[in-house]
């Protein structure tokens, strides 16, 4: 079957005074029409630098040096600039962390809604404002004739989200790319923001990559779930799985360091140590100068991606122990 | 002060179109500086546009017997120069040669100043290139600078506005490329690249406007230095030829006369310093109205 868009072998790298870093180390995922992605990790895994790869807006330094990125059938690594345009905002868009910033200060609302729609579909201006207006109302935007005539700073940040997604699905994408766009907002806005995107996801059917580092928006949206460390992808599986069977050491620290409002111990749980630098060099596995598991192999080789199951994929040398005493049980 | 700043915040929110120039209006109406300034300019491009009406005299008619005659004259009230010249007549052909040399030469030195910063600000690869190319042009003093092309191109006021617009380039670019990489850089912009915006659209509708204060502060400065520049240039020779009643050309064949009709060089003088100072501190008030930072503190 194929997917909506699928990523193989992708590796990025930075070019910089001291010599290529490794941002994204070989990460292959899908995601199919219809379904919400989640990328997981802390900051500085590499999750932001994924989505900007796929959207080709990777800063200046930035190059995917290995591997390929497939919306259905088109290539999208080693387009040009030009060709790049003809896909964002058309076939596939992005919603940013920050509504504050995304959106122009000197123009109102209306003017840059327009622009996806002047920019992709041969329509009139006039047409284009019909449109915006439409776009708002879907949107959950009241008096959407009023507020295009409105500039950002009149809005609040749960408005300006709005807009910003409204922005992004103005010519119906493929695939949406949310970097975040939950951080900033309080939370009850937060909920808001998550509803209007699982609605419209179903009502487009497009596919969507959430980025989040908020295990609770995960476990609201999520079909999927991949979890990023380092550059690396450490465990893919879907959602109920991953809550009801995290497997990977990182991801079950993620998960206990979610507070427990009912707990009566109210200590925080952290996974001790923090991210490796990109230019650290780390021998074996990633994840084991933090890793409460480690053993001899971990500190030597880098683990392979084990498949446990139909839906579930764990890069951890434990897997391996685990499935050779299965084996051997089996047999 | 403070109060009023408060309200302002207010008109803000209530979010009129046009409210922004509205404010900066109101900004500059506290400057009684800047509001004297602007009345200069505004009497003068007045004086300017309906010369023909408002003068008696033919600025370039001569007549010997009436020649030197001293402020308050009746017919001449400002007197008349070394050939019976009325002086008022020639003062205010003068602001029109003065306002246009200015204007034009501002106009073609930020079109030259604001392409370049823009490509320079927004693609790292060119930038390297433009900036050494302007510091080059920097490294001349502006009046050498406008004396070399001039001595290439030959003495006129065209020649003028060409040099002074040329030097107006550097100082402009310069000013463009720093805001251009600071707008370049905010969400907003990466935004518009996500829905698929093409370079030129984003350097020209979405970084261009978010620039236009630095650059209309620097093309009221500018206004006065150019203005400056062509009576220097001209007082120098190298600019407008006599009989033409440019300022500065007027204070060149004024200072023959300095003991016997000292007013021959000391009003062009008067003009060519209001005039400057006008625009210097309606250029000042404006920065400080356009000034984000003002508008939010205190």
């Amino acid at each position: 079957m194929n997917h909506l868009l699928q990523v193989e072998n992708m590796k990025v790298e930075f070019r910089t005074a001291k010599g290529p870093l490794t941002a994204v180390r070989s990460i292959s995922f899908h995601v199919d029409k219809g379904e919400t992605l989640c990328i997981v990790g802390e900051s500085g895994c590499g999750k932001s630098i994924t989505s900007l790869s796929i959207m080709g807006l990777l800063p200046q330094n930035g190059n995917i040096v290995e591997g390929s990125i497939k919306l259905e059938n088109d290539k999208l690594v080693g387009l040009t600039d030009e060709q790049l345009q003809s896909y964002r905002g058309n076939k596939i868009s992005m919603i940013f962390q920050e509504p504050m910033t995304a959106l122009n200060p000197v123009f109102t609302i209306g003017y840059q809604l327009q622009e996806p729609l002047l920019i992709h579909k041969k329509i009139s201006k006039k047409e284009a404002k019909q449109a915006s207006i439409e776009l708002l109302r879907k949107v959950g935007i009241p008096n959407p004739e009023e507020k295009i005539n409105q500039y950002p700073h009149q809005l609040s940040g749960g408005m300006r989200q709005r807009v910003m997604i409204a922005m992004a699905l103005a010519c119906e994408p493929l695939l949406l790319i949310a970097d975040e766009p939950t951080t900033a907002l309080d939370v009850t806005i937060q909920a808001q923001i998550l509803d209007l995107i699982e609605e419209l996801k179903e009502q487009m059917g497009m596919g969507v990559i959430f980025v989040t580092h908020d295990m609770g928006v995960v476990a609201e949206i999520a079909d999927r779930v991949m979890v990023m460390y380092a550059g690396e992808v450490v465990e893919m599986s879907d959602a109920q799985t991953i809550f009801a069977n995290p497997k990977h050491p990182y991801t079950q620290g993620l998960l206990a360091a979610v507070p427990d409002v009912e707990a009566d111990a109210h200590e925080l749980n952290v996974i001790p140590g923090s991210m490796p630098n990109l230019d650290e060099k780390i021998e074996g596995c990633r994840f084991h100068p933090r890793c409460p598991f480690a053993t001899d192999i971990c500190r030597q080789k880098n683990p392979p991606t084990f498949k446990i199951s139909e839906n579930q994929e764990v890069k951890c040398w434990l897997q391996e122990a685990k499935m050779h005493i299965e084996s051997a049980a089996t047999s | 002060m403070e109060n009023g700043i408060a309200l302002e915040k207010k008109d803000v929110n209530r979010g009129k179109k046009g409210h922004f120039l509205l404010d900066t209006w109101k900004r500059m109406c506290k400057n009684k500086l800047a509001l004297i300034g602007i009345s200069i300019i505004l009497i003068q491009v007045i004086l300017a546009i309906f010369a023909p009406v408002l003068v008696a005299h033919d600025p370039y008619k001569q007549d010997l017997a009436s020649a030197k005659l001293s402020i308050g004259t009746a017919g001449h009230f400002l007197g008349t120069d070394n050939y019976g010249r009325d002086m008022w007549s020639r003062l205010v052909y003068g602001a029109r040669i003065s306002l246009i040399v200015g204007l034009t030469s501002v106009v073609l030195g930020l079109a030259g100043g604001v392409l370049l910063g823009l490509i320079s600000g927004y693609f790292k690869k060119l930038d390297a290139v433009i900036m050494r190319i302007v510091d080059l042009l920097f490294a001349f003093p502006g009046t050498l600078l406008a004396m070399l092309i001039i001595a290439m191109l030959g003495t006129s006021l065209v020649n003028v506005i060409i040099a002074i617009s040329i030097w107006s380039i550097p100082g402009c670019a310069r000013i463009v490329r720093g805001s251009v990489l600071s707008v370049k850089n905010q969400e907003y912009i990466l935004a518009m690249k996500s829905i698929g915006a093409s370079h030129t659209r984003i350097i020209f509708k979405h970084i261009l406007p978010n620039c236009t204060a630095p650059i209309i502060i620097f093309a009221t400065t500018r206004m006065a230095t150019a203005i400056l520049s062509c009576a220097s240039l001209s007082y120098l020779g190298l600019g407008a030829q006599p009989p033409s009643p440019e300022w500065g050309a007027m204070i060149a064949a004024g200072q023959d006369f300095m003991w016997e009709a000292p007013h021959m060089a000391i009003l062009p003088g008067i003009a060519i310093m209001l005039t400057v100072f006008a625009f210097n501190v309606v250029g000042d008030g404006l920065r400080d109205a356009l000034d984000p930072n003002i508008k939010f503190d205190s």
